[in-house]
């Protein structure tokens, strides 16, 4: 604030702006010199910081700074480092066959450890993130497995996935029975109840168990095997167990009779690198169910 | 505060002027005598328990560092000679704070500022670089007389002054020097350290605090316990009237005249003080307050005008102790013709003692009796529970088994919760599957994955409590802890 030479105020003696409010003046109080200086140093610093970082915005980019500095560089080279820190350790576990991974402490903490975050990033949207799956997708922590669940047998489906599309991915699926106009509505209410019986179910009334059994024999004994104990070549769930992927009530297995299921899982090969899809099938292994 | 002033009554007290006080440079002089020995003695216990501790070794076998005293960053391990102490087990330096604390509230209502006088860091050091300053440029005189003729710099003077930097520096970079001894192998890393292979981290910090001791004891000095350590605000409101202070003795001082004028006063029978007001506490004090003031908030209490005083008082033939250490009830016993009384046992104490006796008890106990086998179980949160194909329920728990003993252990995992429940570690093949065996490596923590697996029937509370214990199989040692097993 301007200095108002020869306006001194009577009282204080002290030198005044010169403003004046209802007869009121106002005292010159100045900031002490040191914070002066210091606002001054932090102009000359943001223009120093301006010119070596990166800092105005432009139309479509910035301005760089001299020093080419970008904070998504800073994080490649902290990935890459990482990925150097792991490298040894990851290529141990592409080397190591499933079974010695499990019996091996160190690559079975890696392995669950790297399974875990990727299932986190790639499998969760489906199966969920502690892997309990959903209604159409399965539980990956039960015993129950449609495609098989010792450790070979989980890499596959990992790798080429199901009904995916892949040379090599599994087949098979529920037809649509009702639609395709292979069974009439009676039937498949009563095939749906002998289904049912199959694992202790209790049945509707007037339900005829021959002829439920001549339907299930003449239709799905093909995939499902006598007596409905399903079959892992072809994805057909075992339908004498307590787990039932789209449920067990008459109503769902009438709709899956009538329209058929066939769930879809994508091919990870080629998406995921070989070791983490082995850290992976170790991963959903380990959860509990592998065989 | 709220009286009203006329503006033109205003005098310059009632101005308070400038927050900003100049610094009043403080030339203590040299000084012998009973508090000096004993500032002597102690600087020397404390450099040299700070400066050799690192280099004291303890054998802990091969496994371990044979550092006695070790604060191993990387491994996440402390080493206090026959103590070793994990991340999980900071509470025994919560028990040392709170002791270490109330030990300055004793000696505080015992004898004051014991601590800022004999034992803080800053004093020691501060004493340390007095020394260095005299032995280079002379006693206090000398230094205030060479202050003031600043110009006139001989090559003597120069080299005085280079001198004094130069052991100063040595002096703190000793200090940083020995404080990242303390955090890797003491002679490994003093031969890195002197062939320049140490790490960059080591040679950081010993010039942080080389910096910070050169700074702090070489020129901030009395200036850091006036304005920067809170101390001597929390000492004030801490102190009573009976705690021991250095304290001038205003009945046997005053009046103070000069010792000729007081041997003719005394031949006439009249009244005199022993004070001759000759300034001698004030010169040897190091932060540069006159004690016959009273209680002031700069003085650490180092107990030196006393000596000064003692010396002046034996050379005029006066007895000693006309500044001592006093209580406040005796000052105003002694101007009232009592006789001083002193007590050192009073509830203030006793309770400080009590605190003190009881936490430390604790910490003995606790150290005594703990574990070095550890369990620690964290249920699966997603899912909760599995159901089996043939309708049995499985619950998954993440397991952290510690063993803090210097051998490898087998470890049997025992589960006792549900009705007929099994357990399984995975990628553990046990040859007596209900009843898991795993070796974990000696000053490890293992992380396993428990699945315990129950048939519906028998069971049925949706929530059942479930005990899992891991037993020694060579030694017997045990630990357990608990969870609870969920239906679906």
């Amino acid at each position: 604030m301007t200095d108002h030479q020869g306006e001194f105020d009577s009282v204080t003696g002290r030198s005044t702006t010169g403003h004046e409010w209802d007869g009121i003046k106002e005292l010159n109080t100045p900031l002490p010199r040191w914070w002066v200086i210091t606002f001054y140093l932090t102009i000359v610093w943001a223009i120093g910081y301006w010119i070596i970082y990166p800092a105005w915005p432009l139309i479509s980019s910035n301005t760089r700074g001299v020093l080419g500095y970008s904070s998504r560089a800073d994080v490649a080279v902290e990935l890459a480092n990482l990925d150097k820190i792991r490298g040894d350790k990851m290529v141990a576990l592409g080397a190591a066959s499933l079974a010695d991974i499990e019996k091996d402490p160190a690559l079975l903490a890696l392995a669950r450890a790297k399974g875990k975050t990727v299932f986190g990033d790639n499998c969760a949207p489906c199966h969920g993130s502690g892997a309990a799956g959903a209604k159409g997708f399965p539980n990956l922590n039960d015993d129950d497995w449609l495609w098989g669940g010792t450790l070979d047998q989980i890499m596959q489906t990992i790798q080429f996935g199901a009904r995916s599309g892949h040379a090599k991915t599994h087949e098979g699926q529920m037809l649509a029975f009702g639609k395709d106009g292979v069974l009439k509505g009676d039937e498949i209410v009563m095939v749906a109840n002998y289904v049912r019986s199959l694992s202790g179910l209790p049945t509707r009334t007037g339900y005829d168990a021959a002829k439920g059994e001549k339907i299930f024999a003449d239709n799905c004994v093909a995939c499902h095997g006598d007596g409905g104990k399903g079959n892992q070549e072809l994805g057909a769930p075992n339908l004498t167990d307590k787990i039932w992927l789209y449920g067990s009530d008459e109503a769902t297995l009438i709709e899956t009779i009538t329209n058929g299921r066939g769930g879809v899982m994508p091919a990870w090969e080629g998406r995921l690198d070989p070791a983490t899809i082995k850290a992976m099938a170790v991963y959903v292994h380990s959860l509990g169910g592998g065989k | 505060m709220n009286k009203t002033v006329n503006p033109k009554d205003l005098t310059s007290d009632d101005d308070v002027g400038p927050l900003y006080a100049a610094r009043k440079k403080v030339y203590p002089q040299s000084v012998s005598g009973t508090f000096r020995r004993i500032k002597w003695g102690l600087m020397a216990f404390c450099l040299g328990v700070y400066y050799f501790l690192p280099f004291v070794r303890w054998n802990r076998g091969l496994s371990a560092p044979s550092q006695a005293v070790l604060i191993d960053l990387p491994n996440s391990r402390f080493y206090f000679f026959f103590i070793e102490l994990w991340p999980q087990e900071v509470y025994y330096f919560t028990g040392l704070l709170i002791v270490a604390a109330v030990a300055l509230f004793l000696m505080n209502s015992v004898g004051g500022r014991i601590w800022c006088g004999y034992l803080c860091p800053q004093t020691v050091w501060t004493d340390l670089f007095y020394a260095v300053e005299r032995f280079f440029e002379g006693d206090r005189r000398e230094r205030m007389r060479k202050d003031k003729s600043a110009g006139a710099l001989t090559p003597k003077r120069l080299s005085e002054i280079v001198l004094k930097h130069a052991t100063w520096l040595m002096i703190a970079w000793w200090t940083g020097g020995a404080w990242v001894l303390y955090f890797n192998d003491a002679p490994a890393l003093v031969k890195e350290l002197l062939t320049f292979q140490a790490p960059m981290i080591a040679y950081t910090w010993i010039g942080i605090l080389t910096a910070t001791t050169y700074v702090l004891a070489g020129y901030m000095r009395e200036q850091v316990c006036t304005y920067m350590c809170p101390w001597p605000r929390i000492q004030a409101a801490l102190t009573d009237e009976w705690a021991l202070n250095v304290t001038y003795r205003y009945d046997r001082g005053e009046k103070r005249t000069s010792v000729k004028k007081a041997a003719e006063l005394r031949a006439l029978g009249e009244h005199v003080g022993d004070c001759v007001d000759c300034y001698q506490c004030v010169a040897v004090c190091p932060t540069g307050i006159d004690i016959r003031n009273g209680p002031q908030l700069e003085c650490i209490q180092c107990g030196l005008c006393i000596d000064a005083c003692d010396n002046v008082m034996t050379k005029i033939g006066r007895p000693k102790r006309l500044i001592g250490y006093d209580n406040d009830i005796n000052i105003h016993r002694r101007q009232e013709g009592k006789a001083p009384i002193y007590r050192v046992v009073r509830p203030r104490t006793m309770a400080y003692s009590a605190i003190i006796a009881a936490v430390g008890g604790i910490m003995i106990y606790v150290l005594a009796t703990r574990t070095l086998l550890d369990i620690n179980v964290l249920h699966d949160r997603n899912p909760v529970a599995v159901r089996l194909s043939d309708g049995s329920i499985r619950n998954a728990y993440t397991a952290r088994l510690l063993n803090k003993s210097g051998h490898d252990r087998v470890i049997a995992i025992d589960v006792d919760g549900p009705v007929n429940s099994t357990i399984h570690v995975v990628g553990v093949d046990s040859v007596t599957p209900d009843r898991p065996m795993i070796v974990i490596p000696r000053d490890t923590t293992s992380e396993l994955r428990l699945l315990v697996t129950a048939p519906a029937e028998g069971n049925p509370e949706k929530s059942i409590p479930v005990r899992f214990r891991v037993t020694d199989i060579g030694l017997g040692e045990a630990a357990s802890t608990t969870d609870n097993f969920v239906a679906p």
